[in-house]
């Protein structure tokens, strides 16, 4: 049964430093404060292979290798090896597993069957987004989700009070689960090598679990880069090697590590959205564009499926627009957006510089009626139209 | 440990200035300033013929991370600037101290080179 008192249900996201309640925080300093953060069992990898270390979300993680834009490419062009253990991990198991979270999310889990991923938003009454998720489905062994770092603790909190009175079981899980993701053309190539589970017939939002490289994984056909390849869950103490065997298998396929900055840039060239970013608890996913993960019409209804039915219609609802300018001045996130009269009428959610295109790429959030006007931002002075596209802004190769 | 020649002298702000003779130094911003910039991706660089104050903002130097003010670190007229950096920004952090220079500039009477910092004062601000 769930059971919100339970502290062995928060394990994953508690900090292992005693003595911050503010893992996140860096009073310190650049430097000096850094040893505070939680560090995933790649820090020392990541260190060794000349890592540049940043605090993200509480965490130690490499920003960077040697170029952002470097990284960026090589997982378009051949492959990119990415630590994301960070990320948070949880079980979901029991009799009423699967209508505590149909009830849940907004995306269908009843479609789901052993073997397939599916994602989706997690949203309030309100329609504001708690997370957005990737649910598998392990048959016998219940639901295992994945969720943002940034929103394990919140995440964990949300999910246990939706699941008051219902028979099921939430555990976090992120503790002993290390994760890495192997994205670009030449992913499947690389661990077909390493691993004896037939790849070839592992479709997009598919997953096996096997080994690769003797270590026990996950194997799920999934990504935030828009390129074909693969994320693996193992355990944490297997970490170490299975990076360090991996990044010498690759090698010969041109195989990069790449860091946190690259994995951003790539998601946004695909259009995909971050949470805090095109999602948040203001922003919902219908306004972001995400109305097919939204089922209105599914079995028992959800959290936030009165609301989002309402924004669907609404003529005063917001809307995430996709933008390049045509210019190498990047558009940062904050910057205001102006409409042909210059008001300011809206907000920059996301922006970097395409390394594929060579141009600045970003999200805004707008009214709807001003989503086909003419926007501009100003950058010291000099003003910049936004050219309104629908991404991804580059060709795709993910698999089918 | 980042690369800090010793022909040219630095600003705390990080721009270097190497004198170039008859009054004319050239300006870029130092290894360890494109280092802790990353990839720079765009810039943005004064009009030939304006005229800096030292200290004066002279541009922008952007990157993925963030975009940061230039200080001129002498003041002067601006005779030439570096046009090759407008198609290839990346040159800066490729070679901060030779191809990626940023401005030369035309420094007035009583130039201030004599106060910034050798590569040694440098070595030990940014150390």
């Amino acid at each position: 049964m769930a059971n919100a008192e339970n502290p062995e249900l928060l394990r994953g996201a508690r900090p292992k430093v005693e003595g911050s309640d503010l893992p996140g925080k860096d009073p310190a300093g650049l430097l000096g404060g850094m040893s505070e953060l939680l560090r995933t069992s790649l820090y020392a990898f990541h260190v060794a292979h000349g890592g540049r270390m940043v605090d993200f979300a509480g965490w130690h993680m490499p920003v960077q290798y040697k170029s952002i834009l470097e990284e960026h490419k090589a997982v378009r062009t051949a492959a990119g090896l990415f630590d994301v253990s960070h990320m948070g991990e949880v079980e979901v198991t029991g009799p009423g597993a699967l209508a505590f979270l149909n009830s849940l999310v907004t995306n269908d889990v009843s479609k789901l069957y052993p073997g397939r991923v599916l994602y989706s938003p997690m949203c309030r009454p309100d329609g504001g987004v708690v997370d957005d998720l990737l649910i598998y489905d392990r048959g016998e062994d219940g639901y295992f989700l994945c969720i943002n770092a940034s929103n394990v603790a919140v995440d964990l909190q949300w999910m246990q009070e939706q699941a008051k009175g219902r028979d099921v079981t939430i555990t976090a899980r992120s503790e002993d689960y290390a994760l890495v993701a192997l994205q670009g053309p030449r992913a499947q190539e690389i661990l077909q090598g390493m691993t004896g589970a037939k790849l070839g017939v592992l479709t997009y939002y598919h997953f096996q679990e096997g080994t690769v490289a003797g270590v026990q994984c996950i194997i799920s056909r999934t990504g935030y880069t828009g390129e074909d390849g693969f994320e693996l869950y193992h355990a944490a103490a297997d970490a170490p090697e299975l990076a360090e065997v991996l990044m010498a298998q690759g090698a010969a396929y041109g195989l990069q590590l790449a860091g946190l900055g690259a994995r951003d840039s790539l998601r946004l060239e695909a259009g995909y959205p971050l949470h805090g970013h095109e999602i948040d608890a203001t922003i919902s996913p219908i306004a972001a564009g995400l109305g097919w993960t939204v089922k209105l019409k599914k079995e028992g209804g959800f959290t936030g499926a009165e609301t989002l039915a309402e924004e669907k219609v609404s003529e005063a609802r917001k809307v995430v627009v996709f933008f390049r300018t045509g210019d190498r001045r990047i558009v940062r996130a904050g910057s205001e957006v102006l409409n042909a009269q210059g008001d300011v009428v809206g907000r920059v959610l996301s922006g970097t510089l395409s390394p594929m295109l060579g141009e600045a790429i970003g999200s805004a959030l707008v009214p709807w009626t001003e989503s086909t006007g003419a926007l501009h931002v100003d950058i010291r002075g000099t003003s910049f139209a936004l050219h309104l596209v629908k991404p991804p802004f580059v060709e795709l190769k993910k698999s089918s | 440990m980042s690369n800090i020649p010793a022909d040219r002298h630095y600003a705390k702000s990080h721009e270097w200035v190497k004198d170039a003779g008859d009054g004319v130094v050239e300006v870029g911003i130092s290894d360890y300033a494109q280092d802790s910039l990353g990839d720079i991706t765009y810039v943005q660089l004064s009009n030939v013929g304006d005229t800096l104050e030292s200290g004066e903002v002279f541009g922008v130097v952007e990157s993925v991370k963030a975009a940061s003010d230039l200080y001129a670190p002498v003041g002067g007229e601006v005779i030439e600037v570096n046009e090759a950096l407008d198609g290839a920004p990346e040159t800066v952090n490729q070679d901060p101290y030779g191809d990626g220079w940023i401005m030369k500039v035309r420094m007035s009477a009583g130039g201030e080179v004599a106060g910034l910092m050798d590569a040694g004062a440098y070595g030990a601000e940014t150390a």
